[in-house]
């Protein structure tokens, strides 16, 4: 089932599933966040927001406005 | 040749930069774009090479007014910087993202050399590439490795640029690759997305990758970096040894170089023959240089502890935990580092602010950066709070005139948040703010990054400060010198002839004769044509005055005092000064030097725009005269009106 980044609890891992459609998807894009990208939400800030993960090699940060763009599945 | 430099940001990028051109760089300018043009120029075996550094991007796809240049000169070979050579400088413990920009730039077909950086972090990691392998796909390109921040692999970039690669009958890395548009938003993801399918193929091949330790020690330390409030306990312990170090210790460079260079124009004025080259030197030239290499000191410092942080990765977590609570404020994470910078000088801050992405939250950051209370506000604010306020304990313990000042910067301080708010709700923008923002994991600051980074600050900082307070010092010495009609030597006659009955020293004499010249100059007249609408605030002509010239930079305003009062400035105790203005009398015989009318020019001073460097610097960063002029405006009328309800609360 897939659900929005933005909703992760740090720890745990997820699969890009859909990045929805806006200004800032082809910057998600070449960031590396692609389909089928896995991910580990790596913690948070003291108010939630932004939220740093774990892109396969390197931390990104990202508000939850962005995260909230990116629709993931469970890892398998 | 001409070689640019490219590559994500923090791939230690300036590491490369700096240890193939040292301290040879320039700033320049890409034509028609206000983006800095970083270049520096280096020679092997007597050729010379001339090295641009380019914007740190992901993509050749600009995202932001700043990654535009790139695009612009490498989609356009007639561009006048379209380089000969590119060197793509890629961070090996991450290959994958970093082979994203690599692979665009090698589909271009522009020779180019792939330096695998960070070699030592990738090994800690346990990321091993495997170079030959790397090296057989990009066959068009040269593949070297390097550990830049500590010199390593120097030898071999500087083989593989000698190298010449011109080759350009090789496979495209994506088969059918072509450019997209700017505006090919569409195009760009399809791009994206088969791009680093190819990479990720690529990657199964060539890195050989080792168990990776569960948790690295950059996870570690951002356990307690960004707690909720260990992560903001440490970060306000940094900012106090930050200023504590500024203000305590940047004192003492700051008050040598001010007695030096008073001592100079002494000193040229007693030994140059008598006339208007001499003062032009000892009382305009002299003085407003020595007006800008003041501040060098506190720059430098300042920037020598943000170049730390920085390179430390500290930074990066400063953005991420204050993002959330600047939001609201219409600013951003990133604003942090800018508005800061304004409390040693709103110059570099408002350069600063290049990074912010967001169109809105840069305006904003601008806007309000000159009210926090910047380095050439002390000597103003120390002058007039042993003025007017006593020096007495309050509660016992607590110094009145330290928390005045404290009061001071704080008031600066909210004000600019309160602004910022405000102007978040004004300001309109169709584009959406946001961060995506890369923690780089924490490394050990090289000493010779940061150096380079603070001389830099410092020459940004000289030039461009440097020409306005120069030519502004001028043009106030001649508003101050030169008057209408010969007012001016009548009253100097009629002054020496009532100084020599009085029977003072020369010196004495002439400090009453300057006194009177000033009264009947140009600037004279100014200060009396104003005074009508500062007596409100309760000043008089004589303050009017030293506000004008206070234009050039805030501290002027003391010297200026002196010179109207003719009295000697003895360097950092103002004694004197303050003697002579506790003694100066309004008509009805109240002192013109009281508390209300002291708070009120204190208020003024952290509020009012009186620097005209900084304006040109917001004029050049905005592109347009329109913000400077609206900053003026809002700052102006603060100024006045938080002036104006100081003076009548207080009198």
């Amino acid at each position: 089932m897939s659900k929005s980044l933005s909703s992760i609890i740090p720890g745990q891992l997820v699969k890009v599933s859909f990045i929805k459609d806006s200004a800032l998807k082809p910057k998600l894009m070449e960031m590396g966040l692609i389909i089928g990208k896995e991910l580990r939400v790596l913690f948070k800030a003291p108010f939630g927001d932004p939220i740093a993960i774990d892109v396969h090699g390197y931390v990104l940060s990202l508000r939850l406005d962005e995260a909230s763009l990116i629709e993931v599945e469970d890892f398998k | 040749m001409r070689i640019a430099l490219l590559g994500n940001p923090n791939t230690g990028k300036s590491s490369v930069f700096n240890m193939l051109t040292g301290l040879r760089q320039q700033i320049g300018n890409f034509p028609g774009i206000t983006v800095d043009k970083k270049f520096g120029v280096f020679s092997i075996e007597k050729e010379e090479h001339t090295l641009i550094d380019f914007p740190g991007t992901y993509s050749i796809y600009p995202r932001s007014k700043d990654e535009q240049v790139v695009y612009d000169v490498l989609s356009n070979p007639n561009h006048a910087d379209y380089p000969d050579l590119v060197i793509v400088v890629a961070d090996e413990s991450n290959l994958e993202r970093n082979l994203f920009l690599f692979t665009q730039i090698y589909d271009l077909k522009i020779p180019s050399i792939l330096v695998l950086n960070m070699a030592d972090i990738a090994r800690k990691k346990g990321k091993i590439v495997d170079i030959e392998k790397l090296q057989k796909r990009f066959e068009g390109s040269v593949v070297v490795e390097t550990t830049a921040r500590v010199g390593l692999g120097k030898d071999r970039l500087i083989q593989a640029i000698q190298l010449n690669i011109s080759k350009k009958e090789y496979e495209t890395f994506q088969l059918k690759a072509h450019l997209c548009e700017v505006e090919d938003l569409k195009g760009q993801e399809h791009e994206a997305n088969e791009r680093y399918i190819l990479i990720r193929e690529l990657i199964e091949e060539i890195e050989v990758e080792k168990n990776q330790k569960k948790e690295s020690q950059s996870n570690r330390l951002d356990r307690i970096l960004v707690h909720p409030i260990f992560g903001y306990l440490i970060f306000a312990g940094i900012l106090l040894l930050i200023f504590q170090f500024i203000f305590a210790f940047a004192t003492y460079p700051m008050d040598f170089i001010d007695s030096v260079f008073a001592n100079f124009s002494g000193w040229l004025g007693n030994t140059l023959p008598e006339g208007l080259f001499s003062d032009l030197l000892s009382q305009g030239i002299v003085p407003g240089i020595g007006g800008v290499v003041v501040f060098i000191p506190q720059i430098a410092l300042l920037f020598f502890f943000i170049s730390i942080l920085e390179e430390s990765g500290y930074l990066a977590r400063v953005v991420f935990i204050m993002d959330r609570l600047m939001r609201p404020l219409g600013l951003s994470g990133k604003s942090v580092v800018p508005l800061m910078s304004s409390v040693a000088c709103a110059i570099p801050g408002v350069m600063a602010t290049r990074t912010i992405s967001d169109w809105k939250e840069r305006m904003i950051t601008i806007l309000v950066a000159p009210l926090m209370s910047c380095s050439a506000r002390i000597p103003v604010y120390t002058l007039l709070i042993a003025l007017v306020i006593p020096n007495e304990k309050v509660l016992g313990f607590i110094n009145l005139q330290g928390l005045v000042l404290f009061g001071l910067y704080s008031l600066g301080l909210i004000s600019a948040l309160v602004i910022a708010a405000i102007l978040k709700l004004l300001i309109n923008s169709k584009e959406k703010g946001f961060l995506l923002l890369e923690l780089p994991s924490y490394k050990t600051p090289r000493w010779g990054n940061v150096g380079i980074t603070v001389w830099e600050k410092v020459k940004v900082f000289t030039l461009n400060a440097g020409k306005i307070i120069l030519a502004i010092s001028i043009v106030l010495w001649a508003m101050a010198t030169f008057g209408p009609s010969d007012k001016m030597e009548q009253a100097a006659k009629a002054t020496k002839i009532e100084a020599e009955s009085l029977n003072l020293g020369k010196e004495e004499k002439d400090r009453l004769v300057a006194s009177a010249k000033l009264e009947q100059s140009y600037i004279g007249i100014l200060g009396k044509t104003i005074e009508p609408v500062i007596q409100p605030l309760g000043y008089d002509w004589k303050i009017g005055i030293s506000l004008i010239t206070s234009f050039a930079a805030r501290e002027v305003f003391v010297g200026s005092l002196a010179t109207i009062y003719a009295v000697q400035e003895d360097g950092g105790s103002n004694k004197r000064l303050i003697e002579r203005l506790r003694d100066e009398k309004r008509s009805d015989g109240k002192p013109v030097y009281n508390l209300a009318s002291g708070v009120s020019l204190m208020i003024f001073y952290v509020f009012a725009m009186q620097c005209m460097a900084t304006l040109a610097v917001v004029k050049r960063e905005t592109k347009s005269w329109k913000w400077p002029l609206i900053q003026m405006g809002f700052m102006a009328t603060l100024a006045y009106v938080g002036a104006w309800i100081a003076f009548h609360i207080l009198s």
